[in-house]
This record gives structure tokens, C-alpha cells and sequence, in this order.
């Protein structure tokens, strides 16, 4: 019980706190987090990579990874391929979405639907979307409609899970009043279903995005010539090691800006789950 | 509306096949334009015979008939507009202003004509002038609970179903309710059915009240009540019929009468 009323002292008390108080507390924390990451990366490096015989990976270590990364913001090639890993996440993501969100709205409001398909979601889910890879060479002519295709698969199943599990959550009294308010199914689907579930639909493009930039580097290892994946791939090949953790930070940041960027949006939705 | 009750009866199907029973053979006749109480102790089935009148529950067996305007008699199977439901809980949609949650209901139903008119009417009459752009998790559980009433009302329903409505407020605020209520019914003379578990509540608001005992619950007794209103907790005549109601209401609950 005393756990339970520190965690409950400690969290009011971050509540109730002010924006500007909440921006010093993600930012000093953050800064403290951020310091241990780095000190960790310098020990680990020294003992793995200033070993004897292992001095050709001391580009793994922050000093020259970071001097890398400045060099490659001077790049047009790292920008040619941000663009591209950018669009190629987004368009398979916006597929993913297209797709998921009727189908977890659907499999969320109708029950019958919802055993039926769970099954077989089931257990396409659990399978890994690099899995798909010879499947997705087969099937497509371009690589590049591969990668598409293999960024939906692994994306598609946190938007239908989470979308249905919104739909579940969906306070009762509001489906009974607008049904007593003389709404049709399709009306529930719009006005009700739909709002009341935006927050879980943003959950799951954090975690859409959060796997997508995962199997990202390993789906750019296909035969295409520009992407974050393909420059790690280039830099393992060439034994630059400094530029392969330069792009290796280069993923973490852009996919950190991108998390942030929906935390946000979902913090302008804040009024759905306040209620 | 004119609401005809036949041998009504509820269970529900509990874990492992066990049957619940809340309501049994009940049978009763509502006039157009009464306000009905329906009144009982907690678990007595009140809610179950709101939502069944609602129509968003259906019977396990019986029939329930409404009559508009002398037409035809229709079996109630399904939740229609005409008969507006109000919740114990405000069930006010967070993302809509509290304008926009009084529209609801008109908006799905494409009723569009004025409706700003008719929505600034109602948020005027409900005195949220101010609060009219306000979302309603800003808003506290009484001036919530009148929004909700606006827009059961907005929609000029033939019956207005309350379940409980004002149990969750203060006694300030809930007498001021409970006389806006009384106001409104007296201007538009919808039938009203209201739940409540108060006894005062239900002499202050009703002229029948109905009385749910027993398990499974069924009407125990009604009553005709003859006062004015406004109704006042110190007249003599209010004091002498809650007297009676709250006899009737013990033996009731302790279903130990004849």
C-alpha cells in the first residue's frame, strides 16, 4: 500500500504541476537519460572496440559517430535517402491505416465479425513481417512496391488491434443515447464510434510507427539504391563504421521528431479520455 | 403518448445458465401527459423497466404499447426519438461544445431547420448563456445533467424518460432542477416517467406514483396524488401523503404486505 501512495503522491503532484514546470521536468530528466545512454555507449565501446584486434570498429564510438553524422547533414545523398525512408514509412503506413482503421472500427462494433476474423489475425499477426520478404519479391516487379508492401504488413496489425480495442472502450451510455437519440448503425459508426476512439487510433500509429522504423532498415537491404537502410548497408560494405552509427543515430532522431509529433497530436484529443 | 404495460417480465442470463429474474407480470397504464414516478429501493428493477419503455432493452416476455394522438397502438421493439431517455450519469459527448452536444440528436436525425435557433433557445432556458461554447468535462454534474435534459427536450419528445436523473447533485441544485422540470412538463405536457428511490422526490414531481416491490420486483401499489404545484415539503396534505406512500413503501421492501 505504500508504493501505491507514493506512486499516487508523486504522480498528482507531476499533474497538477504547470506547463513551463512540466517542460524544465522532460527536459532535465530527459537530459539525465540522454547522459546515462552516452556514458553507457563510451564504456561498453571502450571495452568491446579498444580491445587489440578490434580497433577497425572504433568508429562504433560517440566521438567519431557523431563527428559522421555532422559530416553527412552536408550530404545531398543522406538527405535523398531521409526523404525516401520518410516516404516509403508514410506510404506504408497511410496503406496500412486505409486498411486497418474500417476493418478495426468494423471488427470492434460487430461482435460476429470480430470472432470471425479473429483467428486468422490472429495468426497472420504472429508472423514476422520480414517473413514476408521472398513472399513480397515474388509478388511485386519493383522493389520498391515490395518495401511498401512489407511496411503495411508489419504495420497493419497495431492499427486493427488497437482501433477494435478503442471501439470496446467506448462508454455504453453514449451508444445508448444516440441510439435513443434515433441514430443508425452507420451514425454510431461516425458520430459516436469513431471520436470516442481517435485517441487509441493515434496509440496505434505511435506503435505503427514504432515497428515500421524497425523493419525499415532491414527491408532497405533490397535491391534499391538510396534509403537509411541501404546507407548502413553501403557503410558495412565499405567498412565505415563511423558513417553506419551515424545513420544508426540518424533513425533514432528522425524517428524520435516523428513520435513526438503524434504525442502531440494526440495531446489536442486530450477532452476523450478526459470525459 | 399513451404507454400500455401487459404482463411484463425481465430476466437476465447470468455465468454458468443461472437466470436473474427483476421484473415480474407487470402491468400498467400510462395516460398522455402524466407524470409518473416510479418509485422503489435500489436493485428493484427501475432502471431495467426504463431502458424496456426506452426500448433499448427487450422483454422477456409482455408487451409494451404507446399510443400517439389517438392513432394505431404500436408494440415498442426498437429505441425511437419520441420517447427521450435521461441518464442517472450525464452521457455528454466530449468533443462536442455543450451547443453542439443539445444538437446531437437533431443533426443525426437531419432535423435542421432553425436549429441554432431552437439550440441558443434551450441553452438560454437552461441558463448556459456562458457556457455554450464550454466542452462539458469543464462543466459540473448539475449544469451537465441540464444539458443532457436539453437535448432530451429539443427534439419535443412525446415521452421523457428519467432515470434518476438529479441523484448525483446536491439538494440546491437538485430541487432547482427538480422545479425547472416541473415547469417545462407543465408548458408541454409530454408524459413523463420518472425513477427515483426519494419518496419526496417522487411527491414533489409526480401525480401517480408507482410503487416496485418484491423479488422479482412488480407493482406493489399506485398511487393517485391529488396536490398542486408547485408541491412544498412543509404543506400538511404533503406531509400526510408521504406518511402513507412511506408505509406502503416499507411494507413493499419488507413484502410483507397483503
Amino acid at each position: 500500500m505504500q508504493i501505491v501512495r507514493h506512486l499516487q503522491k508523486h504522480t498528482k503532484s507531476y499533474e497538477k504541476s504547470g506547463p513551463e514546470k512540466k517542460l524544465v521536468h522532460s527536459l532535465f530528466y530527459g537530459l539525465v537519460g540522454m547522459t546515462f545512454f552516452l556514458i553507457i555507449w563510451v564504456v561498453v565501446g571502450y571495452f568491446v572496440f579498444r580491445r587489440p584486434g578490434y580497433e577497425q570498429f572504433s568508429g562504433f564510438m560517440p566521438l567519431p559517430a557523431v563527428n559522421a553524422l555532422f559530416g553527412l547533414l552536408f550530404e545531398k545523398e543522406f538527405w535523398v535517402s531521409v526523404v525516401a525512408s520518410l516516404r516509403r514509412i508514410g506510404v506504408g503506413i497511410l496503406i496500412a491505416f486505409l486498411f486497418g482503421l474500417p476493418t478495426g472500427l468494423l471488427i470492434g462494433f460487430y461482435w460476429k465479425l470480430r470472432m470471425i476474423t479473429n483467428t486468422p489475425f490472429q495468426f497472420i499477426r504472429m508472423i514476422s513481417p520480414l517473413s514476408w520478404m521472398p513472399i513480397a519479391l515474388l509478388l511485386f516487379n519493383e522493389f520498391e512496391s515490395a518495401i511498401y508492401f512489407l511496411i503495411t504488413m508489419a504495420t497493419v496489425w497495431p492499427i486493427i488491434m488497437n482501433t477494435s480495442f478503442g471501439v470496446s472502450r467506448v462508454n455504453p451510455h453514449w451508444i445508448k443515447m444516440a441510439l435513443n437519440q434515433g441514430a443508425t448503425n452507420r451514425q454510431l459508426i461516425l458520430h459516436i464510434v469513431l471520436p470516442a476512439s481517435i485517441p487509441y487510433i493515434l496509440t496505434s500509429l505511435r506503435l505503427a510507427l514504432g515497428v515500421a522504423w524497425i523493419v525499415l532498415v532491414p527491408v532497405e537491404f533490397l535491391g534499391i539504391s538510396s534509403g537509411l537502410g541501404y546507407i548502413i548497408n553501403d557503410a558495412r560494405d565499405t567498412l565505415e563504421y563511423d558513417r553506419l552509427m551515424a545513420v544508426v543515430l540518424a533513425i533514432g532522431i528522425v524517428g524520435f521528431l516523428l513520435d513526438a509529433t503524434i504525442r502531440q497530436i494526440r495531446q489536442l484529443f486530450r477532452w476523450t479520455w478526459v470525459s | 403518448m399513451k404507454i400500455r404495460i401487459e404482463h411484463l417480465c425481465k430476466s437476465y442470463n447470468l455465468p454458468g445458465n443461472e437466470n436473474l429474474p427483476v421484473l415480474h407480470d407487470i402491468n400498467l397504464s400510462i395516460k398522455s401527459g402524466d407524470f409518473v414516478v416510479i418509485l422503489g429501493a435500489s436493485g428493484s428493477g427501475k432502471s431495467t423497466f426504463l431502458s424496456l419503455l426506452a426500448g433499448l432493452t427487450t422483454p422477456t416476455s409482455g408487451k409494451i404499447w404507446v399510443q400517439e394522438n389517438e392513432g394505431p397502438e404500436k408494440e415498442i421493439t426498437a429505441p425511437h426519438p419520441s420517447r427521450a431517455l435521461l441518464f442517472q450519469q450525464p452521457s455528454l459527448l466530449p468533443w462536442l461544445t455543450v451547443a453542439g452536444n443539445i444538437a446531437f440528436g437533431c443533426k443525426i436525425r437531419g432535423e435542421g431547420n432553425d436549429l441554432s435557433y431552437q439550440v441558443n433557445q434551450f441553452i438560454e432556458m437552461m441558463g448556459l448563456y456562458e457556457f455554450a461554447q464550454t466542452h462539458p468535462p469543464k462543466l459540473s454534474v448539475g449544469m451537465a445533467q441540464r444539458v443532457c435534459l436539453a437535448r432530451a427536450l429539443i427534439g419535443h419528445p412525446k415521452a421523457l424518460l428519467l432515470d434518476e436523473p438529479f441523484g448525483s447533485l446536491d439538494t440546491l441544485n437538485r430541487t432547482h432542477l427538480q422545479q425547472e422540470l416541473i415547469n417545462i412538463w407543465m408548458g408541454e405536457r409530454f408524459t413523463a416517467v420518472f425513477v427515483t428511490h426519494d419518496i419526496e422526490e417522487a411527491l414533489l414531481l409526480g401525480n401517480r406514483i408507482v410503487l416496485l416491490g418484491g423479488r422479482p420486483s412488480t407493482v406493489k401499489d399506485v398511487f393517485d396524488i391529488p396536490l398542486d404545484y408547485p408541491r412544498s415539503l412543509e404543506d400538511d396534505s404533503f406531509f400526510e401523503t408521504k406518511k402513507d406512500i412511506l408505509k406502503a413503501f416499507r411494507c413493499a421492501i419488507a413484502n410483507e404486505c397483503d
